[in-house]
């Protein structure tokens, strides 16, 4: 499945429904028990997320044969794991069924065909078991099969169940009957589109229903020929699920992916399932005979019929295979085929430097060029490690030879790479580390919050040829600026590369270059690295690329001081002239439900994604796929692997959430406070007698256009003058410490792609966390509850209330979170602690404050002046010069 | 998001429904400990079992501690006062094993109704008794309804899986005799309780459901799992999310743990439960696990000190205690549990909400 409606698609397993499994049958028929729990256990295993058990059959006893299977399977924990379907035309049997349950299954089916009496009766009775129900689109006049007949006979259904049976409509799975298409009779060629119409409108119009079907009926006209029937079912479901489709009736093993449908088939099966013209039946009877006798002369020929054309790059040359492994990120053969390398190679080195390069340079031009997107060549970059690490210790037992001999080797270049000191992000970094490595440079990865001393002893231990430097907190530039000092004062000679979202060309340009003159290179993202590296490495490349660089470097120093002339910034008096002015008397300030705080470690990754709380956007910027979330997915140029890659992160959500992998929670403090002047006072109760902390806060001191006002936090809590009680919140949550375990686990198996993946996951739980839960700040501070948004405008922020975090630009410093840790018990109660930096680890984690006011919005917090930076410093009792540290990158002044 | 929807809509509601939403909505609840481990300090003989009514049965009475309701009341309903006297809002009726199916070891099913009835006759009398004693006061008595002897999901014959010693009839028929007697005697609520098969709690929902609609009224349900493993699974195998889904339909009152594990050992579960019940949450523990002599050795400190964190944790809305516990426990967790906030019930999004062993929400 690739579609996002996929998600949370549910497989129901067919393989144990007697009309649905040649195989069930007949070991049914023959009493053979042990068969059938196999084949009830292959389901599960094979991903069914239901079954479906259906004894119907003339000769059975229908009623003692589902009892009997059912108490079977309660004793097979692998089977009865899931819950199960009951499945049977007779009421009798269905209530035998129900009998055996001791979880809550499902009822198929119950319809109108009945009358209402009998229909109600049995849906008051399924209630009583404790089960959800099919519902067919049928009535007492017989099978819904246009889209009008099955809306209309689902609506009566649904209001006779809610309305009459108290029937929970979360419980109501509607089955509005998937009919067989190109029979060749006119009329039955818009049934597929009468059904996914027809579900489009349940699903709009009869709130919590869910919709199923059996999918075999839809391609029935052409049994015998699995392929084109597998295609059906595929393309079938593809648009189902679009339309709103929760579940199906499916042989769980047997689920095509979308995208892998051969293209033409794929076209011509749409055209009829979407009865896009009157001869599409025809045309695909055409491929699909054509199909059959490729098929039957495969077989005749006694080749593995099915797999012979997806397979047919197999029979290259093993050179051409590795490159294709590569290329396409599939590491089934990898190993297999380097080991037939090195039987035709004479050394290990030269298969990596032969065929394996090769093949990542054809990834890495693909990548140059966008045709390649990074999710792609990071699983590339999986192939080429399991190929190195196979080859591996024929490597060791050449190279203790060699030693042996007294020879030295050398690869393409030793990068060191690190997230600095107080830091401990390191997505970005993994990546680039991963990009360098895939050519063939050898990459030795410190890992996070490294200390100068380190990073530069361990570069001279292993002999690095380059340094790189990431970060992502502002604090990390200084960071970088030490370093770049410190390697200066040591006599380092090698390039120095930064990187991380912090940094910018023009940060790197004024402070970090001029400290170290053996270049400093900044570098955008990853897919830049490996040029810029090659080119330092180079003795040819190296003079005119640095030239070009420090050119570039010097043009930008040039600006920014021309900048720093040209604009003028308010005197700090000036700007506080320019506060916003606000009617206190007459403004709504919201009492919060409690006071002090509140934990909550009940929120689950499955919930965060069942409701929408994923802000999915950043996620793909992440990974460089650039664009909006859903319209990436159908984007023409990197549509397809944003689609790929959604489906890789959905996958890995249902594990992490499987194996409960994250641990998210959150903490919740609400204060009474006031603000006096810029700072905000929060006080031990609501006497408001006693303070207990002194919040101070910036304020824009750029002149704005047509006298817009010079905000500061502080401006939306209500002046102590004023005489109005308000409240400040603060916030953090966490993915929890699972993230960084999970990833590692990753890692060490190899598996970057994962690894980074379960990272970048993690930031997106996080992220949803403090959605979801500013959800829940505005809902106990009252106005919330009516505010009535969708999920996708929630994620666009279109309600009342921000939350400004420390360190971002409405309050640019980080100082901030270690007050609200000494006023909160954020590291005791959700286990997130702050680095020096003042950064929080585990790095998925979001932590700030709430203002409520009903006009806050976020704004940046913009240059500062030396009189507001001594001002500042001067009310939080530190010295100018630590302040200045801090706030470095909103200086517009360069500090002594 | 949903509220627990309404209940449907013919059937009107006992006035016990009012009075203890009222009770749950204000504070934490306290229900009382151990009947069991009571009983015993009276060193109760055989002929103590069969009283007057029963001298010349033929078969032996002694251990069959709920035929004491009508053979030694004055014991059952002093422990019942006991309890209240602690601090206990809510008792349970003695009426653990009284159904056909419990009593057919004693060979006494014919006297299920009766036994019932006398039960909750001793309960109220307490009740009524503590009521009387402080103005004002309300005491409630919930009618204990037990997991049976014989399951339905589980064989007892390990070479024949598809075999089940009962029927689902059967065990609706026992339930539904017992539950008629239990409210016709005047209970304030039913307390399915012990459960360690989903399978047979679900066929004593469907006989509570039954009787309610022949007498066109609803009690409040309450229904307490009891997790036998440190994995955290019922006896018949299902994980704690995947036995609430199993019961959901049946609206209940609050949900809840009790006996096997001691109160430490259930936080997980119980924390689990927190989370996903869209109505109140109850624990009742065993006074820690058995020792070695099969006595239990929480103090009433150590059992009040893990029900206070529960309760400053915002989990449970309603404590007590199951095996072991006596007295001076439930004393001692009233005492530690007053003035600390109810748990707020969950908001939990709606859903379609299935198990298996485990859960699958969809």
């Amino acid at each position: 499945m690739t579609t996002s409606a996929a998600s949370t698609f549910l497989v129901v397993g067919e393989r144990t429904n007697i009309t649905g499994s040649p195989k069930f049958a007949k070991a049914l028929k023959a009493g053979e028990w042990d068969a059938c729990l196999a084949i009830a256990k292959q389901q599960v295993e094979s991903g069914a997320n239901i079954i479906d058990i259906n004894v119907d059959e003339a000769l059975i006893e229908g009623e003692p044969t589902m009892v009997k299977f059912l108490n079977l399977i309660a004793a097979e924990p692998d089977i009865t794991r899931v819950p199960v379907m009951i499945d049977s035309s007779k009421w009798t049997v269905l209530e035998a069924g129900l009998q055996c349950l001791q979880g809550k299954g499902i009822v198929n089916s119950i319809s109108l065909k009945d009358g209402e009496t009998e229909f109600l009766r049995r849906a008051r009775l399924i209630r009583r078991y404790g089960a959800a129900a099919v519902v067919m689109a049928f009535d007492e006049q017989g099978q819904a099969a246009t889209r009008d007949e099955k809306v209309r006979i689902c609506t009566r259904a649904y209001r006779l169940l809610v309305d009459v049976a108290g029937f929970p409509p979360e419980d109501i799975i509607f089955d509005p009957n998937i009919l067989t298409v190109a029979t060749g009779i006119e009329e039955h060629n818009n049934y597929a589109v009468d059904f996914i119409e027809a579900t489009r409108i349940i699903k709009a119009t009869l709130p919590h229903a869910k919709v199923s079907g059996g999918l075999s009926n839809v391609s029935f006209s052409f049994r015998g020929n699995n392929p084109v029937r597998e295609a059906i079912h595929t393309a079938f479901l593809y648009h189902a699920i679009k339309a709103g489709m929760d579940m199906a009736i499916v042989n769980a093993g047997m689920l095509g992916n979308y995208d892998e449908i051969e293209p033409e088939l794929r076209q011509l099966v749409e055209d009829v399932i979407l009865n896009k013209h009157p001869d599409a039946t025809e045309k695909l009877i055409v491929k699909a005979d054509a199909i059959k006798a490729e098929l039957d002369a495969a077989k005749a020929g006694g080749a593995v019929a099915a797999a012979a054309p997806v397979d047919a790059w197999r029979n290259d040359t093993v050179e051409a295979r590795l490159s294709h492994s590569l290329v396409k990120g599939i590491d089934t053969y990898v190993e297999q085929d380097t080991e037939e390398c090195r039987q035709k190679y004479p050394r290990p080195l030269d298969i990596i430097e032969g065929p394996l390069m090769d093949g990542m340079r054809v990834v890495g031009d693909l990548f140059g060029a966008g045709k390649m997107f990074l999710p792609q060549v990071v699983k590339s970059a999986r192939v080429m490690k399991r190929a190195v690490a196979y080859l591996t210790p024929f490597m060791e037992a050449e190279k203790a030879r060699a030693a042996a001999a007294g020879e030295a080797t050398r690869a393409q270049g030793k990068f060191l790479i690190a997230t600095v000191k107080g830091d401990v992000h390191d997505i970005g970094k993994n990546i680039v580390g991963v990009v360098l490595a895939c050519n063939n440079y050898e990459v030795v990865d410190l890992g996070v919050m490294v200390s100068c001393d380190k990073i530069l002893a361990e570069a001279k231990r292993i002999g690095a040829d380059v340094i790189g430097l990431s970060g992502l907190i502002t604090p990390s530039l200084d960071e970088m600026v030490h370093v770049a000092k410190e390697m200066k004062r040591q006599g380092f000679t090698v390039p120095l590369l930064v990187g991380g979202a912090t940094t910018s060309p023009a940060h790197t340009a004024v402070k970090v270059a001029p400290e170290y003159p053996h270049g400093v290179v900044h570098v955008l993202d990853a897919s830049r690295v490996v040029n810029v590296v090659s080119a330092l490495l180079s003795p040819a490349q190296k003079p005119a690329f640095m030239a070009e660089v420090s050119a570039k470097q010097e043009k930008s120093r040039e600006e920014f001081a021309a900048r720093r002339n040209k604009r003028t910034l308010l005197s700090l008096a000036d700007a506080r002239a320019r506060a916003p002015r606000f009617d206190w008397a007459a403004t709504d300030i919201p009492k919060p439900s409690f006071l002090g705080t509140q934990v909550f470690r009940n929120a689950t990754v499955r919930e965060l994604l069942d409701r929408e709380f994923i802000d999915w956007s950043p996620f793909f910027s992440a990974w460089e796929l650039h664009g909006r979330y859903p319209d990436i997915l159908t984007d023409e140029v990197v549509g397809v692997e944003a689609t790929k890659l959604h489906h890789d992160a959905l996958a890995l959500f249902e594990r992490i959430i499987a194996e409960n992998r994250f641990q998210p929670s959150a903490i919740l403090t609400f204060w009474p406070a006031n603000s006096i002047g810029d700072s905000i006072e929060i006080y031990t109760d609501e006497t408001r007698a006693q303070v207990l902390h002194t919040f101070h806060f910036l304020r824009q001191q750029l002149e704005h256009d047509g006298g817009k006002p010079n905000l500061c936090l502080a401006d939306y809590i209500a002046p102590k003058s004023s005489g109005r009680a308000d409240y400040l919140g603060q916030f953090a949550v966490t993915a929890g410490p699972g993230v960084e375990t999970f990833s590692h686990e990753f890692k060490a198996a190899g598996d970057d792609y994962n690894a980074i993946l379960v990272q970048a996951l993690g930031d997106r739980i996080a992220e949803a966390m403090a959605e979801f839960f500013h959800k829940k700040e505005r809902d106990l501070s009252g106005f919330g509850l009516t505010e009535n948004l969708s999920p996708s405008d929630i994620i666009r922020e279109k309600y009342r209330s921000i939350r400004p975090a420390p360190g971002y630009p409405a309050c640019p410093d980080h100082r901030h979170k270690p007050q609200i840790w000494t006023l909160v018990p954020v590291e005791n109660e959700i286990g997130i602690r702050l680095t020096e930096s003042c950064a929080m680890y585990p790095a998925s984690s979001v932590s700030g404050f709430y203002f409520n006011h009903p006009e806050s919005k976020y704004f940046a917090v913009g240059k500062l002046g030396k009189d507001q930076v001594a001002d500042y410093a001067a009310r939080t009792g530190e010295p100018v010069s630590e302040t200045e540290r801090w706030l470095g990158p909103y200086l517009d002044y360069n500090p002594a | 998001m949903s509220a627990p929807a309404a209940h449907s809509f013919a059937l009107t509601e006992h006035p016990s429904f009012a009075a203890l939403r009222e009770l749950f909505a204000r504070r934490i609840a306290v229900l009382d400990g151990a009947m069991g481990s009571m009983v015993q300090t009276y060193g109760l003989t055989e002929a103590d079992f069969r009283g007057t009514q029963f001298k010349d049965f033929p078969h032996d009475l002694k251990g069959n501690n709920d035929l004491l309701c009508i053979t030694k009341p004055s014991v059952i309903e002093e422990i019942h006062a006991a309890y209240f006297a602690a601090g206990a809002d809510i008792v349970e009726t003695n009426s653990f094993s009284a159904t056909t199916i419990g009593m057919a070891d004693y060979h006494l099913e014919h006297i299920v109704t009766e036994l019932n009835h006398a039960a909750v006759a001793c309960a109220l009398r307490a009740a009524r008794a503590a009521e009387a004693a402080t103005p004002a006061r309300r005491c409630f008595v919930a009618g204990a309804i037990g997991p049976l002897n014989r399951t339905l999901s589980m064989s007892p014959d390990v070479n024949r899986p598809d075999f089940r010693a009962v029927t689902w009839e059967q065990v609706v028929t026992a339930y539904t005799q017992q539950i008629r007697a239990l409210i016709a005697a005047g209970v304030d609520a039913l307390l399915v309780e012990t459960i360690f098969d989903t399978l047979n709690a679900k066929a004593a929902l469907f006989a509570i459901e039954g009787v309610f609609e022949e007498i066109g009224q609803r009690l409040p349900v309450m229904i307490s799992v009891t997790i036998t493993d440190a994995s955290g699974r019922t006896l018949s195998g299902q994980t704690t999310e995947a036995f609430y889904n199993s019961i959901r339909h049946a609206k209940p009152f609050s949900v809840g743990i009790n006996c096997a594990l001691g109160g430490r050992a259930m936080r997980p579960y119980i924390e689990e439960l927190a989370r996903i019940a869209d109505c109140y949450v109850t624990c009742y523990p065993n006074a820690g696990l058995p020792n070695a002599f099969g006595g239990y050795d929480e103090s009433p400190a150590d059992m009040a000190a893990i029900q206070r964190e529960f309760a400053t944790s915002g989990l449970v809305n309603m404590v007590g205690g199951c095996c072991g516990s006596t007295p001076p426990h439930i004393k001692a967790i009233a005492d530690t549990v007053r003035g600390l906030p109810p748990r707020q019930p969950s908001l939990i999004p709606t859903a379609l909400r299935l198990s298996g062993l485990e859960p699958l929400t969809a």
